[in-house]
């Protein structure tokens, strides 16, 4: 008889035991994630795009201040935002809307660098917060297949040669600092920046992800995708 | 009214409705313009975009008269909706046709016009 209570007891206590341990190990999860929410609605919503949807006018689209951000864990590298948010740098040379930040010179357009504002900076704790938070935005994973991009090779030279003159996309994106086109994002280091598989699904159709962006889709064959993505690397990899 | 005459009003009003919005363009020419085509045909539409510094091929001046008059309407679009390359020209002119919709590369086109202040065929 006594040996069955003390049976019922420990059964009792044991769910209750791992409750408590439950929540210890869960509350400052859940703690730091409200935290970095909170601090994403703060400091970067005014101009990040949370929660979507994307622009779909072009007037929306003149509004934005800085990449959505309501996709981030589908799109970036965890690794790469903790250590840029410490030390941002700037990856579009005319800035996110380039059309806020050009002016007519005697010489053609040129950027207003005055114009530009740098990113604001956090600390490595915050960082490491609002990395991982962003990771967990994940809308249109349907649009990302896992293993879409196959490593492999290309040389610098064949990359340059397909990615300027037989697809001409160095007009609007530099290859190196100082050397390709000033309204899009540099693709120097864009394979630190970006998953590969996100790169390979926006290649693809880059309206798909970004209704109204002024980066057009160029009906991309499928083993270019991963010649481009090839490229990306070999870029990320050398030292400028 | 029979389940017939029904669906022929359905039809019509398909047909007439559903199709009425691709009469029109959703933005103007002059603001499609300012979005896509200003980052390499500038600001003026001289051809001297934020984007030049490196081309290898300078983009078209939309305020040479001439040059403009000598091609056609038909041209310009499907330059602005197949790329260059589709009227023999430089792979540095995208294709916009999967951005942009044909109400509103016709409202490109337009634009274009009263950029060069010209007609196809004019002097």
């Amino acid at each position: 008889m006594i040996k069955g209570v003390i049976k019922i007891r420990e059964l009792s206590g044991l769910p209750a035991r791992f409750v408590w341990l439950g929540l210890l190990l869960v509350l400052p999860q859940l703690v730091l994630a409200q935290s970095a929410e909170s601090l994403l609605k703060e400091q970067c919503s005014t101009c990040h795009n949370l929660t979507g949807p994307a622009p779909d006018t072009v007037a929306a689209l003149w509004l934005r201040k800085g990449p959505d951000l309501f996709y981030a864990g589908n799109k970036y590298k965890q690794d790469w935002m903790v250590e840029w948010l410490q030390s941002p740098q700037r990856i579009r040379p005319a800035g996110m809307f380039y059309v806020d930040h050009i002016k007519v010179s005697p010489d053609g357009d040129v950027v207003d660098k005055g114009s530009l504002k740098d990113h604001v900076k956090l600390d490595s704790d915050q960082a490491r917060l609002v990395a991982t938070y962003l990771m967990t935005l994940k809308a249109r994973s349907e649009m990302i297949t896992a293993g879409d991009y196959k490593p492999g090779n290309i040389s610098p030279s064949m990359g340059e040669m397909m990615f300027d003159k037989f697809r001409g996309c160095m007009a609007c994106h530099e290859i190196e600092p100082g050397y390709g086109g000033a309204s899009g994002p540099e693709v120097y280091t864009v394979a630190k920046r970006l998953q590969e598989d996100y790169m390979i699904s926006f290649l693809r159709n880059p309206p798909a992800w970004d209704p109204q962006t002024f980066m057009p889709n160029k009906h991309l064959k499928e083993k270019d995708l991963q010649k481009f993505v090839h490229y990306f690397k070999v870029l990320s990899e050398m030292k400028f | 009214m029979s389940a017939r005459s029904s669906a022929m009003v359905f039809l019509l009003g398909v047909l007439l409705f559903g199709s009425s919005s691709s009469l029109f363009a959703a933005e103007s020419g002059a603001d499609l313009y300012k979005t896509y085509c200003w980052q390499c045909h500038g600001k003026s539409g001289d051809g001297m975009g934020v984007n030049v510094r490196d081309m290898s091929v300078q983009p078209r001046d939309h305020t040479d008269s001439k040059e403009m008059a000598s091609r056609s309407d038909d041209d310009l679009f499907k330059a602005i909706k197949e790329g260059g390359q589709a009227i023999s020209k430089s792979v540095l002119m995208p294709p916009w046709g999967r951005s942009l919709s044909d109400e509103d590369i016709w409202a490109v086109v337009r634009y274009l016009r009263e950029l060069c202040q010209c007609q196809y065929g004019s002097s």
